[in-house]
C-alpha cells in the first residue's frame, strides 16, 4: 500500500474513534426540500460534556439539521450517530425540545400532563402512573421555575413559560444527551436566564447540550463551542477557534441575500 | 314509551343508534385535534360507492363484501386526491373535497341505474340509514332480554356495533399514551421512537371501521355529524385529554337518544302527524348540542 493510502485508512480510523466518542457525530448529512438543498454534505461530531450553539442565517439549514440526525426528516444521504451507535439504539439517552411553535397549544392538557410526556419510554403503554411519576413531574417543573403551573392549561401560558414545559418535559427524560430547536425565539429575559441556568446545570452534571441559536451576541457567553451553518458546514469548534469574523462573514456576509430568499423552510 | 311496545319497536334502535354514534365519536376526538375531521367526512362519503359497487359484484349487503367494497374505495379515493393534488396544482383540502363530492355522487349514480330493490339499499338509505327499521320483532317486553329464543332475533347490526364499539374504546385505552403524544407534538413522539405513521394509519382505519360499522345501520349523515359535533363540543367543556372523550361520549348518547325520542314524538307534540327521520334528528341535536356548547361550554375561546 501507499503512503497515500495508509493515511486515508489512518485518518478514516481516528474520525471514527471521534465518532465512537461523540453524543452526536454527523456524516455527509444530505437533505432536500423539493430539489432544492436545505443542508448539504455536513459532517459535525459534538464534544461530550460542552454545550454547542448551531448558528447560521435563516434557511441555512440548522433545524433541519437536527431533524434529519433525529430521523424526523428523512435525509437524502448522510447518517448519525448517537454516542458511537445508530439512533434506534440509543433513543433513551437522548432528548429533544422541538421549536415551541411547531405544536398546537390549545391542545387539550395541562402542563403537567405535557410534562409526564417525557416519562413515556419508562412507563411504556399500559405502566402505572404512580407517586413517584408524579413527583418526578413535579421536580422537572420545580428546575424551571414552573411548579405554581402544573394544573394551568397550556394554552394559558405565556411563550417564555411554555418553552419552560418543553425544558420540563425534556428534564424528565433523563437524558445524556439534550437537542433544543431555538430554545430562546421569543422567550422574554426571566425565561432565557432560567433556560440558560438548567442548561449550564445539565452540563455540570457532564451532559452535553446542542442548540439551534439565533442570537450572535450571546454566544461566546452561553456556549464552549459552535457549529456555523449555512447549507454546508462553514467552521465547527471551540468559541475561541471557529466563532470568528471570517467563518461569519462567510456564512451570513455575502450570501444573506440568497439564504434570505431561499424556499428553505426552517421548521415545517 | 315505556309500555309493552318500547322493546320491539325502540329498544333496538335507540341502542343502534347510540353505538353507532359513541363509535365514531371515539376516533372523531383524535381526528378534530389532528385537524384532519375532514377525514371523517370523506370516509363516510367514499363508502357508499364502495358498498354499492360490492353489492353489484356479490348480490348481497352482507359484512365482508361491504367492508372491502368500502375500503377499496377508501383506496380509490386516496389515489385520486395524491393525482389531483400533483397534476391539478390544488391544496390538499380542495383536492379532498372534490374527491369525496365526485366518489359520492358517482355512488348515488350507481345507485340509481342498478337493481336494488330487493335489499336496503337506495339513496335515502345511504343518507339515512334504516333506524326506524331495525326493530326486535321477536321481543313482546322487557321478559325477552331473559329469553335465548327472542334474542336470537335481534338485529345483526346491533352486534357488529357493539362489537367495533367495544373494539375501538379497547384500543383507544390500550394505544391512549402514543395517540396522545403523537397528536400533541409529532416530532417529539418520533425521537421517542413512536412509529408515528403507522399510529395515524391505525386512527384512520379505525375511524373508517367505524364508519362503514355505522354507515349500514345509520347512513352518512349520523356518521358525519359524530366524527365532529361530539369532540367539538366536548373540548369547550374541559382541558384534559381524557375529560373530553368521556364528554364526547356523553354528547353523542345525549345525542343518540334525544334525537330519537324527538324524532318520534316531537312532530306528534308539534300536532303533526308523522314521525321524522330519526337520523336526521340526532345528527341535528348533535348540531345543537355544539352550538349550546360554543354559547356556553366553560372552555370556550
Amino acid at each position: 500500500m501507499t503512503p497515500a493510502h495508509l493515511l486515508e485508512i489512518e485518518t478514516q480510523a481516528k474520525a471514527e474513534a471521534a465518532a465512537a466518542d461523540s453524543p452526536l457525530a454527523i456524516r455527509g448529512m444530505t437533505v432536500f426540500y423539493d430539489q432544492k438543498p436545505a443542508v448539504f454534505s455536513v459532517d459535525a461530531t459534538f464534544q461530550p460534556g460542552r454545550m454547542t450553539a448551531i448558528i447560521g442565517p435563516n434557511g441555512a439549514g440548522k433545524s433541519t439539521l437536527l431533524k434529519a440526525a433525529l430521523g424526523i426528516v428523512t435525509p437524502l444521504a448522510g447518517k448519525a450517530t448517537i454516542f458511537g451507535a445508530p439512533l434506534s439504539e440509543r433513543r433513551d439517552r437522548l432528548a429533544y425540545v422541538p421549536q415551541r411553535a411547531s405544536v398546537d397549544w390549545d391542545f387539550p392538557a395541562r402542563v403537567a400532563d405535557v410534562v409526564a410526556m417525557g416519562l413515556y419510554p419508562k412507563l411504556g403503554l399500559l405502566g402505572r402512573f404512580t407517586g413517584a411519576h408524579r413527583a418526578k413531574v413535579k421536580h422537572c417543573l420545580a428546575r424551571v421555575g414552573m411548579e405554581d403551573f402544573a394544573h394551568r392549561q397550556i394554552g394559558q401560558l405565556s411563550g417564555g413559560q411554555q418553552q419552560r414545559v418543553f425544558l420540563a418535559r425534556a428534564l424528565a427524560q433523563e437524558a445524556d444527551l439534550y437537542l433544543l430547536d431555538e430554545p430562546f425565539a421569543g422567550v422574554d429575559a426571566a425565561t432565557e436566564r432560567a433556560i440558560i441556568d438548567v442548561l449550564k446545570e445539565l452540563k455540570s452534571e457532564g451532559k452535553t447540550v446542542i442548540a439551534v441559536h439565533h442570537d450572535l451576541s450571546t454566544v461566546p457567553e452561553y456556549f464552549d463551542d459552535v457549529l456555523i451553518l449555512n447549507v454546508r458546514k462553514v467552521s465547527e469548534g471551540s468559541v475561541a477557534e471557529a466563532f470568528t469574523h471570517e467563518a461569519l462573514d462567510a456564512a451570513y456576509g455575502g450570501r444573506l441575500d440568497l439564504a434570505g430568499t431561499a424556499a428553505l423552510p426552517v421548521s415545517a | 314509551m315505556i309500555g309493552a311496545d318500547f322493546v320491539p319497536f325502540a329498544l333496538t334502535p335507540l341502542l343502534i343508534g347510540c353505538l353507532a354514534s359513541v363509535a365514531c365519536a371515539l376516533p372523531g376526538n383524535f381526528l378534530v385535534l389532528r385537524r384532519q375531521a375532514l377525514i371523517g367526512d370523506a370516509i363516510s362519503h367514499v363508502v357508499l360507492p364502495g358498498i354499492v359497487v360490492a353489492f353489484l359484484i356479490t348480490g348481497t349487503i352482507s359484512t365482508w363484501p361491504m367492508l372491502i367494497g368500502s375500503a377499496g374505495a377508501a383506496l380509490v379515493a386516496v389515489a385520486m386526491i395524491e393525482g389531483i393534488r400533483r397534476f391539478g396544482r390544488i391544496e390538499p383540502g380542495a383536492a379532498m373535497g372534490v374527491t369525496f363530492t365526485a366518489l359520492f355522487a358517482a355512488g348515488v349514480l350507481l345507485l340509481e341505474q342498478s337493481d336494488t330493490s330487493g335489499v336496503h339499499l337506495d339513496v335515502e338509505h345511504a343518507l339515512f340509514g334504516n333506524l326506524e327499521s331495525l326493530i326486535w320483532l321477536d321481543a313482546i317486553g322487557w321478559s325477552s332480554l331473559a329469553d335465548p329464543q327472542a334474542l336470537a332475533g335481534l338485529p345483526p347490526e346491533i352486534f357488529r356495533l357493539a362489537i367495533v364499539t367495544a373494539l375501538i374504546g379497547l384500543g383507544l385505552m390500550v394505544f391512549w399514551r402514543p395517540l396522545a403524544i403523537s397528536t400533541f407534538d409529532e416530532g417529539f413522539a418520533e425521537t421517542l421512537g413512536l412509529p408515528v405513521r403507522a399510529i395515524g394509519l391505525g386512527l384512520v382505519i379505525a375511524s373508517a371501521i367505524a364508519a362503514v360499522a355505522a354507515f349500514d345501520a345509520v347512513g352518512s349523515i349520523i356518521v358525519i355529524a359524530m366524527f365532529i359535533c361530539p369532540p367539538a363540543a366536548a373540548r369547550l367543556m374541559t382541558n384534559r385529554l381524557g375529560a373530553q372523550v368521556l364528554w364526547s361520549v356523553a354528547f353523542a348518547l345525549a345525542s343518540a337518544i334525544s334525537g330519537f325520542v324527538l324524532a318520534a314524538y316531537g312532530p306528534l307534540w308539534l300536532g303533526a302527524q308523522n314521525a321524522v327521520s330519526a337520523a336526521g334528528m340526532i345528527g341535528t341535536v348533535s348540531g345543537v348540542f355544539l352550538a349550546l356548547a360554543a354559547l356556553f361550554g366553560p372552555t370556550r375561546r
